[in-house]
């Protein structure tokens, strides 16, 4: 079986051909979404082997299950949805030994709560590695509680809506809005303190 | 004129384009007169940027493997069935 990568990805034509019984239409589907949704289980379960059997799981169930797609969601919210199903059950079964508290809470309700404001240095996507990028990044979202990084990723990573990530996962749409501002203001607020303006006075560009 | 706190509630909202341009307004008000609110905006939009801007790593070549194998036999078996 050696996956092709198509010049052009019709997600819908690949659905329909692989339903109909074409195996290799749905090893495309794989080769297109396997690195995002590897990337999506490692980051809520923050274990390589949950991640590895999170990827394996939602690509066997959803061929498993291909008849009961109906087509009425994107054949990607799908996989992305059975993937974060069996993320969960992952963390669930490891719960206890892993989870992973905000070292520093951002209360959003409390006006006490000191927040780091600066202003940060010029692109600084362009003064890392990708290497480093991709390793600040990902400390930044492990410091959040599995809740949260569930949130951000399905909202601003998976680009989902509110309400497809509330139906995900099973929690109402008030706090799905309140988990993803808590998780942006946390990632925030890691990420300025890596690439906060040295030196300088924060309020210069003003 | 909203508190800064206020305003951090709506923040999301502020960030998201489909809110109505009334409440955009609303809020943008709070953020052109407040410096500490507009770093803040200013670096969420950032933060997002750089997140959303990342292309997902490439997987492991073991695991990679392994996904194919277990993939191959899955199909085999249906062929087999059908």
């Amino acid at each position: 079986m050696t996956p092709t990568t198509t010049a052009t990805f019709d997600e819908s034509d690949l659905v329909a051909k692989a339903k109909a019984g074409d195996a290799q239409a749905f090893t495309e589907l794989v080769n297109h979404y396997e690195r995002k949704i590897y990337r999506l289980a490692k980051h809520i379960t923050q274990n390589d082997e949950d991640a590895e059997d999170v990827l394996q799981e939602a690509f066997l169930k959803a061929y498993e299950h291909l008849d009961g797609f109906k087509g009425d969601s994107k054949f990607y919210t799908w996989i992305v949805r059975i993937a974060v199903n069996e993320a969960l059950m992952k963390l669930r079964k490891r719960k206890g030994d892993r989870t992973v508290s905000l070292d520093e809470p951002v209360e959003t309700g409390e006006e006490t709560v000191q927040r780091e404001i600066a202003v940060w240095e010029d692109n600084p996507e362009q003064r890392y590695s990708r290497e480093e990028m991709q390793e600040i990044l990902d400390s930044a979202v492990q410091t959040l509680k599995p809740d949260f990084r569930t949130v951000f990723m399905l909202r601003d990573i998976e680009e989902m809506s509110t309400e497809e990530t509330a139906e995900t996962l099973g929690i109402s749409i008030p706090a799905v809005k309140s988990r993803l501002l808590r998780a942006r203001l946390a990632l925030r607020e890691k990420l300025t303190r890596q690439f906060r303006r040295k030196g300088e006075d924060v309020f210069a560009h003003l | 004129m909203l508190t800064c706190k206020q305003f951090l509630q709506e923040l999301n909202d502020y960030l998201d384009p489909s809110t109505d341009p009334a409440t955009k307004c609303h809020l943008e008000k709070h953020v052109n007169e407040c410096p500490n609110c507009f770093v803040l905006v200013d670096t969420t939009k950032k933060t997002l940027q750089i997140y959303k801007g990342v292309e997902p790593q490439t997987i492991p070549e073991s695991v990679k493997a392994r996904l194919w194998k277990a993939l191959e036999k899955k199909i085999a078996a249906r062929k087999a069935q059908a």
